[in-house]
Formats: C-alpha cells, sequence, structure tokens
C-alpha cells in the first residue's frame, strides 16, 4: 500500500440545493455525497455498497464529473479531475468509462449496434471505414458477441447480451479506470454470473482498475478487493474484502447489512441483526452519527457530534465511536 | 393428503401474441400444505407470476388456460362462476405484488383504501372496519396506526408501504397469501424486516404463503419446501433442504452454482451457457436440454416427467432423465 494511489479522491461532496416557494424562499440541502475520501490501487477493485438513496451512484458519476461536485478533489496521474478545463477534461475521458445498471436504458433504440460502438471512435479518434468495422467487430469478440450482429437493433437483444455490448462500447478508447454502476442488478442470476466472469477476465487482460457500485452483498464479496461501505452519503467503514466478510466488520451498520443478506449455504448463515426504521430523510438527516437513531449500540456521544472516518491500522477505516 | 391446502395440477397457459403462441406456463405442477411457506423460485420469464395470477383466475388479456386444475380446499378454481370468486379472491387467497407503490392508489389514504377493502368483502360497518384495520396494523408492527390510517402512499416509505400491502390482503382473513417478489423492490436490511415479518405473520395468523421469487437466498432461509420453475415447468420439487444441498436436475446445479460465494472468488463463478428459450419455438422434449451438459438422446424426444429421486423419498422429485431408472435409452 506505500505505491501513489492509482486515483486518489480526496473530500468529495456533492450537496443538492432545491429551492421552494416563490416568497419566503426555503432552500434545502441534500448531502448526497459528504466528504468522501478513497484511495484506489491500480488493477484492483474497489467496491461501493449501501442502500438506495445512500449516495453510491452519485459519488461514482461525480468521479468521472458527470454530476457537478460542490467541492473536493479527485486526483487521476497527479491531476485533479475536477479542475481541468472542458477540453482537457475530453482528453482526460478516454481513460475512465462507466456501465450503467439497465442496459436497456443505456442505448438510442435507433442506432444499431456499429453506430452505438463506433461513437466513441469517431469523437475521439481517426478510424474510419474499414479500420473502424474492424475495430468494433474486435470490440465485440472481446465481450464474447459474434461480431455479424453489428448491423442489428438494441431491441433485439437480451438483458446479458446488452451488458456485454454496453461494455464493449466503454471499452472501445482503451479506458484505464471504470466506474461499474450495479452492472449486473438488472439480471437474472445466471446470466449475471457470466457478466461477472467477462468483467473479471477483462481485469486481468487489459488491467483496469474498478470502482464496482453495488448493493447486492454476494457480488460485492466474490468481485472486490476492498470494500467500502456507505450510508447516508458518507462512508463508514472501509477494509478489505477478505476482512470485512470474516468477522472482522466493527461498525454496527456494517455488520446488520451484513448480516441482513440472506444465504443459501447453511454453512454461511447467521442469525440476522435486524434494524428498527428506515433510512432517515437526507434532507433533514439526524444530528450527529447519522446512523444513531437506528444503532443497537448508540451512546449519547453518537447524537451530538460525528464520528470521523480513521484509519485504525491495516488499511481498516471506520467512522464509529465504539472503536478507540 | 388431506392437509394439502393448494395444488396446482399440470397447468399450462398459452398467450396469443401477434407473433404467435407463446407458451407461458408449460407444466406446473405442486401442492401447497396447511400451514406452509412454499417458495416459487426461478429465472425471469419461467411463468412464477403468471402461475401466482392463475390461482386468483386474474391472467392478463391474451392469456388462456389452456389445460390442467389448480384445487383449493378441494374446490376447482377454474371451473368458478365470477360470484365464486368474489368470494375467493381476498375472502380466501390474497395477492401482494413487487411493487408496493404501483399497488396503492396514490389520491386515496392507505385508511381508505383499507377500509373500502375490507367493507367490499365483508358486511361490516365503516367503524368496524376502522377497528379491524387497526388491528391489521397492529398485525404487521406498523407504529402510530393513526397516523398511518391518515397517511397517502407517498409519505410511506416502501418497507411501510409493503406492510400496508400484508396487512389489508391479510384483513379479510385469507388462508393462503400469494407473494409475489415481496422484498425484490426493497433495501437488504428492509427486506430481513419484512420477510421476519411474513414468517411471524404465518404463525400468528396461521396461513400458507406461496412466495415468488427468484432469490435463491430468500428461500433458503423462510421456506419449508421449493419449487424450481425453468421455462414454465417445474423441474424440481422437494424440501427447501434437499433441492438446495442435494440438487438434481442440471438447471438447480447449474443456478446454484452461478452464485457468488466466499469461496468462489479464486475458482471463477460457473455460468450455465446461452439463454432461456423464448416460448414462441416449441421445442420437442426437455426444454433445459439446449443448455444441458449431460443431454441425451432421449432428451430430444419428450418432455420428461416429474418423478420422485428415489423410492425411499417420496418428497423431492425431478423433471429429469437422469433420475428415471429403465427409460434411459
Amino acid at each position: 500500500m506505500n505505491s501513489a494511489p492509482f486515483l486518489d479522491i480526496r473530500d468529495l461532496s456533492v450537496h443538492f440545493v432545491s429551492r421552494r416557494g416563490l416568497v419566503q424562499r426555503k432552500v434545502q440541502v441534500v448531502r448526497a455525497v459528504d466528504r468522501v475520501s478513497l484511495s484506489l490501487q491500480s488493477h484492483q477493485t474497489m467496491g461501493v455498497v449501501g442502500e438506495s438513496g445512500c449516495g453510491k451512484t452519485t459519488l461514482g458519476r461525480a468521479i468521472l464529473r458527470l454530476v457537478k461536485p460542490t467541492f473536493g478533489q479527485v486526483l487521476f496521474g497527479g491531476e485533479d479531475i475536477l479542475a481541468l478545463s472542458r477540453e482537457k477534461l475530453r482528453q482526460r475521458r478516454k481513460d475512465m468509462q462507466i456501465v450503467f445498471q439497465s442496459p436497456y436504458a443505456s442505448f438510442d433504440p435507433r442506432f444499431n449496434i456499429l453506430n452505438i460502438i463506433s461513437e466513441p471512435l469517431r469523437t475521439y479518434t481517426r478510424l474510419q471505414g474499414s479500420a473502424q468495422l474492424h475495430r468494433v467487430a474486435g470490440l465485440l469478440e472481446q465481450v464474447g458477441m459474434p461480431g455479424d450482429i453489428m448491423y442489428r437493433y438494441p431491441h433485439e437483444f437480451s438483458g446479458g447480451q446488452l451488458q456485454r455490448i454496453a461494455i464493449a462500447r466503454a471499452l472501445a478508447l482503451n479506458p484505464k479506470f471504470m466506474v461499474l454502476d450495479e452492472p449486473t442488478s438488472a439480471l437474472d442470476v445466471s446470466v449475471q454470473a457470466q457478466i461477472i466472469n467477462l468483467l473479471q477476465q477483462l481485469q486481468s487482460d487489459l488491467n483496469l482498475t474498478y470502482l464496482f457500485i453495488t448493493h447486492d452483498l454476494s457480488v460485492i464479496q466474490h468481485i472486490s478487493d476492498r470494500v467500502a461501505v456507505m450510508y447516508l452519503g458518507k462512508v463508514v467503514e472501509l477494509h478489505t474484502t477478505e476482512a470485512l466478510f470474516n468477522g472482522h466488520a466493527l461498525h454496527p451498520y456494517t455488520k446488520a447489512l451484513l448480516s441482513s443478506a440472506p444465504m443459501v449455504d447453511p454453512n454461511a448463515r447467521h442469525d440476522h441483526i435486524i434494524l428498527q426504521g428506515n433510512v432517515p430523510n437526507p434532507v433533514n438527516p439526524p444530528s450527529g452519527c447519522t446512523f444513531h437513531p437506528r444503532c443497537p449500540s448508540a451512546m449519547p456521544v453518537c447524537s451530538q457530534t460525528i464520528p470521523e472516518l480513521r484509519d485504525i491500522g491495516e488499511g481498516h477505516q471506520i467512522a464509529c465511536y465504539l472503536v478507540t | 393428503m388431506n392437509d394439502v391446502l393448494l395444488s396446482v395440477q399440470d397447468l399450462e397457459v398459452r398467450f396469443d401474441t401477434y407473433a404467435g403462441k407463446v407458451n407461458a406456463v408449460n407444466s406446473m405442477t405442486f401442492d401447497i400444505r396447511k400451514g406452509e411457506m412454499f417458495g416459487l423460485v426461478g429465472e425471469s420469464g419461467c411463468g412464477k407470476t403468471i402461475t401466482g395470477m392463475c390461482i386468483i383466475r386474474m391472467l392478463p388479456r391474451g392469456g388462456r388456460i389452456t389445460k390442467g386444475r389448480i384445487l383449493f380446499d378441494g374446490q376447482d378454481v377454474l371451473v368458478m362462476n365470477k360470484e365464486e370468486l368474489q368470494g375467493l379472491r381476498g375472502r380466501r387467497i390474497a395477492m401482494i405484488f413487487q411493487d408496493p407503490a404501483r399497488s396503492l392508489n396514490p389520491v386515496f389514504s392507505v385508511g381508505n383504501q383499507i377500509v373500502r377493502i375490507i367493507r367490499t368483502h365483508m358486511s361490516v360497518s365503516r367503524e368496524e372496519a376502522h377497528q379491524c384495520s387497526f388491528k391489521m396494523f397492529e398485525a404487521v408492527a406498523l407504529p402510530d396506526p393513526e397516523r398511518i390510517f391518515r397517511s397517502y402512499p407517498h409519505e410511506l416509505s416502501g418497507g411501510m408501504q409493503q406492510r400496508i400491502m400484508i396487512a389489508s390482503a391479510l384483513s379479510c382473513g385469507a388462508r393462503l397469501l400469494i407473494a409475489d417478489e415481496p422484498t425484490t423492490a426493497l433495501d437488504v436490511t428492509i427486506q430481513a424486516q419484512t420477510l421476519a415479518l411474513l414468517a411471524e405473520l404465518r404463525k400468528t395468523q396461521n396461513i400458507s404463503i406461496l412466495l415468488i421469487t427468484h432469490n435463491l437466498g430468500v428461500v433458503a432461509e423462510t421456506c419449508d419446501r421449493i419449487g424450481v420453475a425453468y421455462a414454465g415447468s417445474i423441474v424440481e420439487l422437494g424440501n427447501t433442504d434437499d433441492v438446495l444441498f442435494h440438487p438434481k436436475h442440471p438447471y438447480t446445479q447449474g443456478l446454484l452454482a452461478a452464485l457468488p460465494r466466499p469461496s468462489s472468488r479464486k475458482l471463477g463463478l460457473h455460468s450455465i451457457p446461452g439463454n432461456v428459450p423464448d416460448g414462441l419455438t416449441v421445442l420437442p422434449g426437455c426444454l433445459f436440454r439446449e443448455r444441458c451438459s449431460q443431454v441425451m438422446e432421449i432428451c430430444h424426444r419428450n418432455p420428461p416427467p416429474l418423478t420422485d429421486v428415489d423410492e425411499s423419498d417420496e418428497h423431492h422429485r425431478v423433471a429429469c432423465y437422469l433420475y428415471s431408472q429403465g427409460d434411459k435409452g
């Protein structure tokens, strides 16, 4: 862990401001992502896990500047992505790609597959004619699709096939870093396995670095090297996958989250820690530690001040007063 | 076997579409006993939701039941007339769906909706219905019933909306609850709450539950018995532990191997090649044979019948020629 990180995210925050009322203006602020710091090592997979509304998707998008971060830094190869000029950012985007959750909503239905995959080639490279066709066929082959489908349209394919095409499009410019935002959540189990295997194969063949966002704990356990657990816009715990899933999780939320995933394997089954209540409204988050109203081991201090994310050794970071 | 509450026998459903006849359900066979939680698992398009809808005769337009019987408490649901069905739906069988937000009417308060349901099915006064709904809110552990009663669906979270759905489904004393993907739209911590609630209600209200889901983890932890469906047919049926830990059908085996688990990290995931057949083209023989690694000559001829895995164990049944002695080609 002493080499410089591949991607260093510092205090990244995205606040959405909504204004209500004409006369008496009420301003509401949702801190979708609140001072998140992560560093990604190259050729590794950082998993981001959390429930809906915890800001994991916004985090992924803010890193790529697909939503405008309020403040913070994203250092990629020594450059701050968030401070780049438009043209510099455009050039940088070649290195960073994203695959979305719903493959059905990721394409223009009136584009054929050739148009879809060659679009980044047309905007960023001078590949034309047969060279372009050749490249598209090669990309399709890389994701396990036959090259002769390139004149067909998105509606002719199943979800798993479309997700392969989305991956091919993301690979078109030889990126170094990919944000994978719930890439298998819309797929059936047997197809999910095909896509996960493909992503792992591509990672080792092309030396890719992944930020893998999901709510599915078994998928994150399978694919990531380290896992960041998010709750209401903040990272509450970060550790290696191995340690986190083998009883070394310390944050009460992480423990409850890990225990609530239903398991098929009887050896992996455990008692569920059932949390009371719901995720609070992010417009009006609880004071102090935002998890304290649901926390089984809340103390007086938890409702007063916000616990900071601290490194407690061996790359284990946690934001909780229980751990000193 | 008089403790059987619901018996689905050789159900077949066809849809007439512009593209042709679609075989949505080919051969669905299972029993649900009194007080039992039965899981119907399968991937999208395997006919599990359509089967649930057939049980309360709410098939979408264009669908026809072309074969089979559905017996509820000994009565054939498929020959019931309108009045008989009205007495069946809600009063004896209730159903909840995947997305609670879409099952509730956004322009009425939830109290208004539940009172209406109760008064449609039972001849009680508004006041009695009101009391009854409070009792149901309590049964599903909803706090502050007064406030909940007056609130509108958008004011409640997904987990609370699903509790409202469960409360109204059970408000008229249904004996069977069909829960179609009840936790798929919910977060894992809320899913755990909801599943714990269903397991508790099954005991306190003494009901049977048909849990329709694609999530093997969910059935593993909650159901007594499960049926695995593939392309409209049951391929394996038995006690949950028998099916999940000693799977016999190559599809069940493949599905379980495709699940990410701690030990799969280094080995890579097993995946089943190919895709589910589309239902438009009717293959003779076993519908899984195109994706099966142990396909034999006989698999191309006739669909395999559901048979006992071995003579000693009559509760574990599988539809595969690998296990039917004597028939092996």
